[in-house]
């Protein structure tokens, strides 16, 4: 088990980096608590599988250093650090059994054969691989691949973190639920340290109790799924985060109504006192799910225009058009839909102001 | 034109890959097919297109057996999961060569490369080389080439699987608002039951090589006509509870006892299986039909606004989504509650043999 | 995959059909023809039915070049699927060093059969070639492919493996490299020591190129001619005269046409069936790769 410090980590794959676009880690100083349920969240091409290998030590960072537990690993080779992997695409010794596969770490590290029996045993009822152990590795389903590749990091006891470069990739929907959940059920049982590299929010949202968010290189915010969909610190986090993303409209303030092409939305006062000190560019930000759709008009209601309804099932998402701009609000199964003009109703508890793309607060 | 197929079976070496297709597709339909990893959706796209030729059965366009007929006479554009373009050509030429060889004239070419990259967003790198784009741009080109040329059928082949979450969510956007404007039969398979319901249209749910079920696609997913339909067209998967019916009321479980009224009210007795979509549990009581199921939590996963909420009853595992974060110790005793007008029936053979009618739906 | 289009494109293969059909089915003719019948001259000849071949398969000297064959083949194939093996191991996986080593290794490649033979002639020579010089003269043990079947054997098992391991650490290098990163990543994490990386990674991803190699290794050796025939004609006495050798002595050199005949069709047949292992064998691979 272990505590993670990254420090002024840095990291380009240029030979001599110049410019600060030349690094794909710019400035990385953040701290992963022993036990803990991390996500790193992000589009491609942003870092993420790039941190997650200084953290494994497949990757020597240009600057900065790696601690475990206070002590520097920076230099020290993945075997040496103590800490599991499970690729994107399943890595499994194809040639051996589930059992084989299973043994071959404590293998390697010499242990007794009665032991390594005993620990593959185990995990393998954990991971519910008991009855496949005698099979061949390759004939397994992606699903049943992608355990193995977690049991072999499971059977370490002395291993620290296990680290998950997008693991259900190759899953199909309905299986997910059920992979998904059983990595929860073992964090929960092991409280280990668990780090989870994915570009799909629903998996890193459900599977973490932290989630940190890279963009172009940099963390831009930690925090527990709800800070992120309630308080997105920027305003990539809003769109990046939700189903759809956050909606923003620029805006100008106007005592505390802030106004949009004409239309006035109210805020609350704390908002727009923090609102009239800031500098930049403004937005307000809503989430479609707390936008409220109204027939008439109503107090306070900015009229809007519907473009689109898309069914999906659980709930309904309704494309309007305010000021030029598409908003989208979410609105629960069964709920009617109007066509043509609706009243927008902003609830001011669920609006937030963004200043230069930063939340204000 | 009209595309049908008839009998359609695909054997490769001893494994069906195929088994007895027939479908019709209507001139300018919208359809989306839907199926498991396997099941044979590839497959059945490739004897469209005309890429594989079925070991039985007829390929028919507008009544004209076509099934041997090489691809490349036929009016066909097909988008494949990976992102396939030519390395060595710009995107502006990677659009451009399906006309080409047909020899359209140079302005229209221009115009028309020009007016398809401005609707996929790709207008400013016409004169990149594939391998200097990222990969929703690479599948922006490969979905512009095919849509360069307007063909008859147009087949995409899981288009966004390989695409970041983010990416696939503004592509399924954009893709919609293109396939309204155009006249094609448009066949799109996927795996999710989501992106399914938002492409809309109609749908074909296949698995192992079977059809399991066709129709509009809001419809085939408020009347799945099988235990399996419902499982593949549903997402978090559709939550069982075996029941036994005496006259006008139901044994659900061990100890859940429900009046059976509404769509359920003509059931005879006997044993059901009785299927609730993760959003119809909830955590409180929403009317006072509710059926109540005392079960311990397993799991709480928390998506930003919504809580999932893995519950054991009876040792069979329950998935409840819930609006709002909601805190739940593990191991916690939870009480949830279900409206009986949400319930899917089906019989022994799982077949539905009642579903929530619409106006319950509605009304919720 | 099931790949049909229209019918025209048989045309386009025609011409291929009628060059085979010249250059190989119509000799091949001709040599069953001349297979079953004792010829003198020009239009003299006489049907004796299968007794060339009788008489060729209890040759005793065909025997004897067969098992050289088979000793030949084997002992090239030992040293050079190994060798291969490990420069392929030993090479860069990146930078300037690929292309250098690549081009390197091709090089013997890239030389005409003949020209290899008279390099290794002239190099192995006793009294002025650089190897055979060498060894007489510095270490002072006697070395000459001319005179001792030994020596003979030696210089042209040289010459076979530098001429060929180049195809084997070609194909070895490509199994390599298709071999995701990945694996390599997992196996440093689990901990595994350089030689379990090669026997459960490497070794059983370089199975399928490493079946074609040995199998193409296999056949090419087989069918070994000019390098001998350069180097030494067959000789000492018949000590390097393998199947192709002999075949040539009694086709060309005593102008035997039947009994040669009846010989190139054994030859024609032993070949077959390693080429029908060889597709076998492919298609194993093949689906153990899929399964």
């Amino acid at each position: 088990m272990a505590r993670i410090e990254l420090s002024e980590i840095a990291h380009s794959y240029l030979p001599n980096p110049k410019e600060e676009s030349d690094y794909a880690l710019k400035q990385i100083h953040n701290t992963w608590e022993d036990g803990g349920a991390y996500a790193l969240l992000g589009p491609s091409g942003c870092g993420k599988t790039t941190l997650l290998n200084v953290i494994s030590g497949l990757l020597t960072p240009s600057n900065g250093r790696v601690l475990y537990d206070g002590k520097d690993v920076s230099r020290l080779p993945p075997e040496k650090r103590n800490i599991a992997q499970v690729f994107q695409f399943p890595v499994l010794y194809d040639t051996m059994t589930v059992f084989g596969n299973l043994a071959f770490p404590l293998q390697n590290r010499g242990l007794p054969s009665s032991k390594i029996t005993q620990r593959v045993h185990e995990v393998a009822e954990i991971l519910d691989l008991t009855p496949f152990l005698k099979k061949r590795a390759a004939g397994l389903a992606a699903d049943a691949k992608q355990k193995v590749s977690l049991g072999r990091g499971l059977v370490r006891s002395d291993v620290a973190a296990i680290l998950f470069d997008e693991p259900l990739t190759v899953i199909d929907p309905q299986l997910k639920w059920d992979l998904r959940r059983k990595i929860k059920e073992i964090h929960e049982q092991l409280k280990l340290t668990f780090i989870y590299v994915t570009h799909d929010q629903v998996e890193a949202l459900t599977f973490a109790d932290k989630v940190v968010i890279m963009y172009e290189g940099e963390i831009i915010q930690i925090g527990t799924p709800q800070e992120l969909f309630e308080n997105p610190e920027h305003t990539f986090v809003g769109y990046f985060i939700g189903s759809p993303g956050m909606n923003f409209l620029e805006c100008t303030l106007d005592g505390n109504v802030a106004r949009v092409d004409g239309a006035g939305i109210t805020l609350d006062e704390k908002t727009a006192a923090l609102g009239l000190k800031a500098s930049g560019k403004l937005e307000v930000g809503i989430r479609p799910m707390y936008l409220k759709l109204r027939f008439e008009p109503v107090e306070g209601g900015v009229p809007a225009q519907v473009q689109a309804v898309e069914d999906q099932g659980s709930y309904k998402i309704v494309a309007l058009t305010l000021a030029g701009k598409t908003l989208r609000a979410r609105l629960p199964e069964g709920k009617p839909v109007p066509d043509g003009k609706v009243w927008l109703v902003f609830p001011p508890q669920w609006i937030r102001l963004f200043a230069d793309g930063r939340l204000i607060k | 034109m009209g595309l049908s197929l008839q009998n359609i079976n695909k054997i490769v070496g001893r494994e069906t890959h195929l088994n007895n297709i027939s479908l019709e597709f209507e001139p300018g339909s919208r359809n989306v097919i839907l199926g498991r990893t396997l099941a044979g959706k590839t497959s059945l796209l490739r004897i469209m297109a005309g890429l594989d030729r079925p070991t039985r059965g007829k390929v028919l366009i507008d009544g004209k057996d076509v099934t041997g007929v090489s691809v490349r006479k036929r009016s066909v554009a097909m988008v494949y999961q990976q992102f396939i373009n030519y390395p060595s050509l710009t995107v502006y030429k990677n659009i451009a060569s399906p006309l080409k060889i047909t020899g359209v004239k140079k302005t229209e070419i221009e115009r028309r490369v020009r007016e398809i990259a401005e609707m996929l967003h790709i207008e400013d790198l016409l004169d990149r080389l594939p391998n200097e784009l990222s990969g929703g741009q690479q599948q922006r080109t490969a979905i512009a080439r095919s849509l360069v040329k307007d063909t008859d059928l147009l087949l995409l082949d899981e288009p966004l699987v390989n695409l970041d979450y983010k990416l696939r969510e503004e592509l399924r956007v954009e893709l919609q608002g293109i396939f309204k404007q155009r006249k094609a039969i448009d066949i799109y398979t996927t795996t999710e039951p989501t992106e399914a319901l938002m492409l809309g249209g109609n749908i074909v749910v296949i698995d192992e090589g079977r059809i399991l079920q066709t129709g509009p696609t809001p419809e085939v997913y408020r009347h799945p006509a099988t235990l399996k339909v419902a499982e593949v067209f549903s997402d978090p998967p559709i939550n069982y509870i075996s029941g036994e019916v005496h006259g006008s009321t139901a044994r659900l479980g061990h100890d859940i006892e429900i009046l059976l009224a509404g769509h359920m009210k003509s059931l005879p007795a006997g044993n059901y299986k009785f299927g609730v979509r993760s959003h119809h549990f909830f955590l409180s009581r929403t009317s006072k039909e509710d059926a109540k199921i005392q079960g311990r939590v397993e799991l709480s996963e928390i998506n930003g606004s919504e809580t999932f909420i893995h519950v054991n009853y009876d040792n069979s595992r329950l998935v409840v989504q819930e609006n709002g974060i909601q805190p739940l110790r593990i191991g916690a005793e939870i009480t949830i509650y279900v409206n009986p007008s949400s319930f899917f029936v089906y019989d022994d053979a799982g077949t539905l043999v009642a579903a929530p009618s619409r106006d319950v739906i509605e009304k919720a | 995959m099931e790949k049909w289009a229209n019918n025209k494109a048989w045309f386009l293969v025609l011409p291929v059909v009628i060059i085979v059909a010249f250059s190989a089915i119509i000799p091949l003719m001709t040599v069953i023809n001349y297979s079953v019948q004792d010829i003198w001259g020009p239009g003299q000849s006489v049907f004796v039915g299968t007794e060339w071949f009788e008489e060729m398969l209890g040759d005793k000297r065909l025997h004897d070049a067969l098992w050289r064959q088979f000793l030949f083949s084997g002992l090239v194939l030992l040293i050079e699927m190994p060798l291969g093996v490990l420069i392929a191991l030993a090479m860069p996986k990146r930078g300037w060093g690929v292309s250098a080593c690549l081009v390197t290794i091709a090089i013997p490649l890239l030389i005409p059969w003949n020209v290899i033979g008279t390099i290794w002639i002239i190099f192995t020579r006793p009294d002025i070639g650089l190897f055979g010089a060498g060894i007489n003269n510095l270490l002072g043990i006697a070395f000459d492919h001319t005179a001792r079947p030994l020596d003979a054997w030696i210089t042209l098992m040289l010459m076979e493996i530098w001429h060929w391991t180049p195809l084997v650490i070609l194909l070895a290098y490509a199994g390599l490299r298709a071999i995701p990163e990945a694996f390599y990543q997992a196996a440093k994490i689990d901990g595994a020591s350089a030689w379990a990386k090669f026997q459960y990674i490497q070794l059983p991803k370089m199975r399928g190129v490493l079946t074609i190699a040995l199998l193409l290794r296999f056949m090419d050796s087989f069918l070994i001619y000019a390098e001998p025939f350069v180097l030494t004609g067959g000789g000492p006495g018949n000590s390097t005269t393998f199947l192709s050798i002999y075949l040539v002595k009694i086709a060309l050199g005593q102008f035997d046409l039947g009994p040669g005949a009846a010989f190139s069709l054994i030859y024609f047949v032993i070949v077959l069936l390693f080429s029908f292992m060889f597709y076998q064998a492919l298609q194993r691979v093949g689906k153990g790769e899929k399964g």
